[in-house]
Parts: structure tokens; sequence; C-alpha cells
């Protein structure tokens, strides 16, 4: 056990040194690796804000339900009472014409244009918040509304929100492809630069062999060498993300705050960035598994 | 400790290295390997820790049978004989103390009794004062006594060595081989290849010849 543990204190040491030894390409490759992983993960991080916007809106969903103008009271009142006897609606509220006029005059520009009207043209409507739905029957609620007697148009306000949830579920497929490409490309990286380390040390690997080293006692030291680069690489692409947030943010947060909101983007919760920076780690492994792996077959049989 | 049993080795090229060798070298001896240049001496060794394997016949080491060996058997086997190559194969990258250090890293040895073994062999061959040197700073009889040193610092049952004295004077050679029966005197079973026919006569060992392949000598009666 101590000999064991000791021999892996030795691959992770000399996967130091030899880092070290080449601090000018290893902090290349941890840079490429790290803008690499940078992207996808910035990717990742935009559409999880988005779906935070759009998860709050599709939570409460509404259906402005507008009546025809010449609707009569009596449909009116029939109206009322189905809606509120439907066990899927949690709110009505009733919207009379001349408030909805009141409050549109508050807004500003648009008194003078409906001063110069000589009557209301806004029809009575009822505001309905349902009750949490899944959004496609949203669309045939809207339209069993619509077929009611006195209803002119029914208005579906999270209809927004569902194509924005349909928007990033495409986003999250490019991100997932983009992120298998570049860790693909990972991979290669350190396939390559493990595969140089291998070849300067072919002496020694094969000195190590006739002396008795079992090719894990070979492997040991590149698996290190490729993991702690994956490893700074993915660090790296955090502290990427983390900055590029920082400064989208100043942009953000004042335009945010005309609009009398606070949004901004948050980073990755702390599981999925240690999950970014294992990841980074495991591809370093694979690249360097891969290296060792077509060199030790290449030397052939013992 | 080491049986040949009528062994052939034949070269993918169509050479036959070794032709129906058969010999047994018992626990503590000391037998040199000798014969011309091209008869074999260096296949033969080879085929002791398994970097070749013999096209027929079979080679038993300390009771296991070398020539079907598992590969994954094959570093054990290695880690405990001790080997010295007609061509040294000094790390030439590191010090003289790293190139001792390096078997026993993988032999499962702590680092502070690694050192302390490593030290003993390279006091063993008068080297200790040169530990920090690159072996290229080294003669070439300084260097052959690293390539011993890294072979005993496991304190190997078994050492062979594959022309240990090559291009070396008489003198350099008989310091060399002195310390080869020092290992012998302490019970380590010696196994040295050398056409210094000089050399034998002095030290008085078993001797095995080789010639085009054949055993002419010191083998077994068949
Ligand atoms: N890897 C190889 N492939 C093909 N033929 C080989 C190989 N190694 C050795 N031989 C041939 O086998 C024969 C014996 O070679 P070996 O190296 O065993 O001789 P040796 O007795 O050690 O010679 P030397 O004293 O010059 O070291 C030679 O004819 C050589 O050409
Ligand atoms: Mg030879």
């Amino acid at each position: 056990m101590n000999a064991w543990f000791s021999q892996h204190v030795q691959a992770f040491k000399g996967a130091l040194r030899k880092l070290a030894a080449q601090r000018a390409s290893s902090l290349l490759n941890v840079l490429v690796i790290g803008i690499a992983l940078a992207l996808p993960a910035g990717g990742y991080v935009i559409l999880g804000n988005l779906q935070g916007i759009a998860a709050r809106f599709s939570l409460e969903p509404q259906l402005s339900v507008f009546l025809e103008p010449g609707a009569r009271p009596a449909d009116r009142d029939g109206l009322e009472k189905r809606l509120r006897n439907d066990p899927r609606m949690a709110a009505v509220r009733f919207v009379p014409r001349d408030e909805a006029l009141a409050e549109l005059r508050k807004t500003e520009g648009i008194a003078e244009v409906i001063a110069a009207l000589n009557q209301n043209p806004l029809p009575d409507a009822f505001v309905i918040r349902l009750k949490d739905i899944p959004p496609d029957q949203l669309e045939a609620l809207a339209a069993e509304l619509g077929r009611l007697p006195g209803v002119g148009h029914v208005q579906a306000d999270s209809a927004w929100a569902r194509r924005l949830s349909a928007l990033i579920g495409v986003g999250r497929l490019g991100i997932a492809l983009l992120a298998a490409l570049l860790a693909a490309g990972l991979v290669a990286v350190t396939f390559n630069t493990i595969r140089l380390q291998v070849l300067t040390q072919r002496e020694e690997i094969e000195v190590a062999r006739l002396l008795g080293a079992t090719d894990g006692f070979i492997r040991r030291p590149f698996y290190y060498l490729g993991a702690i680069q994956g490893l700074a690489g993915g660090m790296v692409g955090l502290a990427v993300l983390a900055g590029s947030l920082a400064l989208l943010n100043q942009g953000i947060r004042t335009l945010a705050e005309t609009y009398g909101s606070s949004f901004h983007l948050t980073f990755l919760a702390p599981g999925d960035a240690l999950a970014v920076a294992l990841f980074a780690s495991l591809l370093g492994w694979l690249g360097a598994y891969l290296s060792v792996s077509v060199y030790l077959r290449g030397m052939g049989p013992r | 400790m080491i049986k040949f049993s009528n062994v052939s080795k034949r070269y993918p090229g169509g050479q036959e290295a070794l032709r129906n060798v058969s010999f047994a070298i018992g626990a503590g001896e000391l037998v040199f390997l000798t014969g011309r240049s091209g008869a074999g001496k260096s296949t033969l060794f080879k085929l002791i820790p398994a970097i070749e394997r013999p096209t027929s016949g079979s080679v038993v080491v300390n009771g296991q049978n070398v020539s079907a060996i598992k590969p994954a058997a094959v570093p054990i086997l290695r880690r405990n004989l001790g080997l010295v190559f007609q061509d040294q194969k000094l790390l030439y990258d590191r010090s003289v103390i790293d190139n001792v250090l390096l078997p026993l890293a993988f032999s499962g040895f702590a680092p502070k009794e690694a050192a302390r073994r490593a030290r003993a062999a390279l006091d063993k061959v008068g080297l200790l004062s040169r530990e920090k040197a690159n072996p290229i700073q080294l003669s070439g009889g300084e260097q052959q006594r690293v390539a011993i040193a890294r072979a005993v610092a496991n304190r190997p049952a078994i050492l062979i060595a594959d022309e240990p004295t090559a291009n070396l004077d008489a003198d350099s050679a008989a310091a060399i081989i002195a310390i080869f029966v020092s290992f012998q005197q302490v019970g380590v079973t010696v196994l040295i290849a050398t056409h210094d026919m000089a050399l034998i006569e002095r030290s008085g060992g078993r001797v095995l010849r080789l010639e085009a392949g054949e055993l002419v000598a010191g083998g077994d009666p068949q």
C-alpha cells in the first residue's frame, strides 16, 4: 500500500516535472483546452439563464379572453360563471372596457391617440391565470374558450415563452454537438502532446521495460500528465467564462435597469463548474491513454 | 537455476542463431559463455529474461518455464534477474544514481529504501563518489560499472551480463570480473558472456562455448 502510494506520488511528481520542463508549450496547451471549453460552457450558461426566464413565465400561463364588441350582458355573466367553475383556472379577473381604457390612458403617448377617438375601441375582457398546465394543452384550452358564445378572441400570453422554450431546446442540441466536437478536439490535442512526450522518452520506456517495469508503471506518469493538463485547461476555461460573464453583465445590468429589471447572467452552479473541470481532466486522461496505448502496441509484444 | 533443453532460435530473417542447445546452471555457480562474434551469445542471453523467445525447446529460470511465459508475468521475471546488456542501456538524461534508482522505482521500494540500496550498489562498484555525475562524463569502464550497479541494486539471485568487459583494457576488465566474482561468493548465480579467453582462464569458472549457434563445450552430456 505504502509502495503503491509512493509510486503514484512519484508518477505525479514526474508529470509535474515534465510540465515544468516544457513550460511554454504546456501553457499553450492549457490555454487551447481552456478556450475550447469556455465556448460550450458559455453557451450552456446563457441557455440556462434564458431557460430561467422562460420558466418564470410559463409557470404561470395567462389567457386573455376578449369578448365580442356586441356581446350581451347575459353572455358575459354566463361566461364568467363558466370560467370561475372551470377547475383549470387559478384566478379569473374581469376587466371592463372602461377600466382597460383608463389603464391605457396612463401609457405615455397613447393618451392623445385615445382622446382623438370618440368612442372606446376596447372590448370587455377576462384575464385568467391558469393552474400549472403543459404548454401543448394551453393551445387547446384557448381554442375551446374561443368557441364559447360571446367570445371574440383568446390570446395565450405565454406562447412566446413556449417558443423560447423550443428555441432553447434547439440551442441545447447545438451546444451538445459543439461540446462533443470540441471534446474530440481536446482528446486529439492531448493525444498529440502526450505522443511527443512519449517519443522524447522512448529510450527510458525501452530500458524500463527491459528491466521489468509493468506497462502500468510506464503509462502512469503520462496519465497524470494528460489529466493535469486537462484539469488546468478546465480551470482556465472556467476563469475565461467567469471573466466574460462579468464583462457582459456590466452591459446587461444597465440595460436591465432601464426596464426596471435586475436581470443578469449567473455563472455555473458549483456542481456544474466542478463537472466541467473534471470532464476536462477526464478528456486529458483519455487522450493520454490512447496515445500511450498506440505507442506501446507499436513496440510489439514482450 | 537456469536450464536450457534443446533450445533452438531462428530469427525471422532465417538465420539460425542457436541450434539444439542444452545445459544447466546450478545455484551459486559462476559460468562464462564464450564464442566468436555471431556465435549466438547475446541470443542465448536474451532468452533468459524473455526478451526473445526460443523457436523450439524450453528455457527454465528459477523453476519457471520462460519460453512459454505469459506477457503479464514478464516484468516480475525481469525484476528478479540482474541484467547487464551488451550496449549497457544507460540513460544519459539523468545522473548515475537516478540510473541505478530506475529499476528500484517499479519494484515497490519506498523512496528511502530505494536510495539506500542504490547507494550500496554504487559503493560496491566503487562509484559512490560519482553518483551525481551524468554517465556521459564517465569512462567506458565506469559506465560498465554503473550498469552493473543498476543490475544488482535489486539484489537478484541471478546475475547475467553480456560482454561487460568489451572494449576495456586488461586491468579494468579484471576489476569488473572481480566484482562479479564477489557476487558469486555471496551466493548469486552469475552468467557472463565474453570472448575474452585470457580473462576466463584467470578467473577459473565453468565455460560454455558456442560455435555458430551450437554448444560445443561445457553443456550437459546428451
Ligand atoms: N534481431 C535479430 N534478427 C536477426 N538476426 C539476428 C538478430 N540478432 C542476432 N541475429 C543473428 O544471430 C546470430 C547470433 O547473434 P548474437 O548477437 O547472438 O551473437 P553474439 O555471439 O552475441 O555476437 P557478438 O560477440 O558480436 O555480440 C548472428 O548471425 C546475428 O546476425
Ligand atoms: Mg553479443
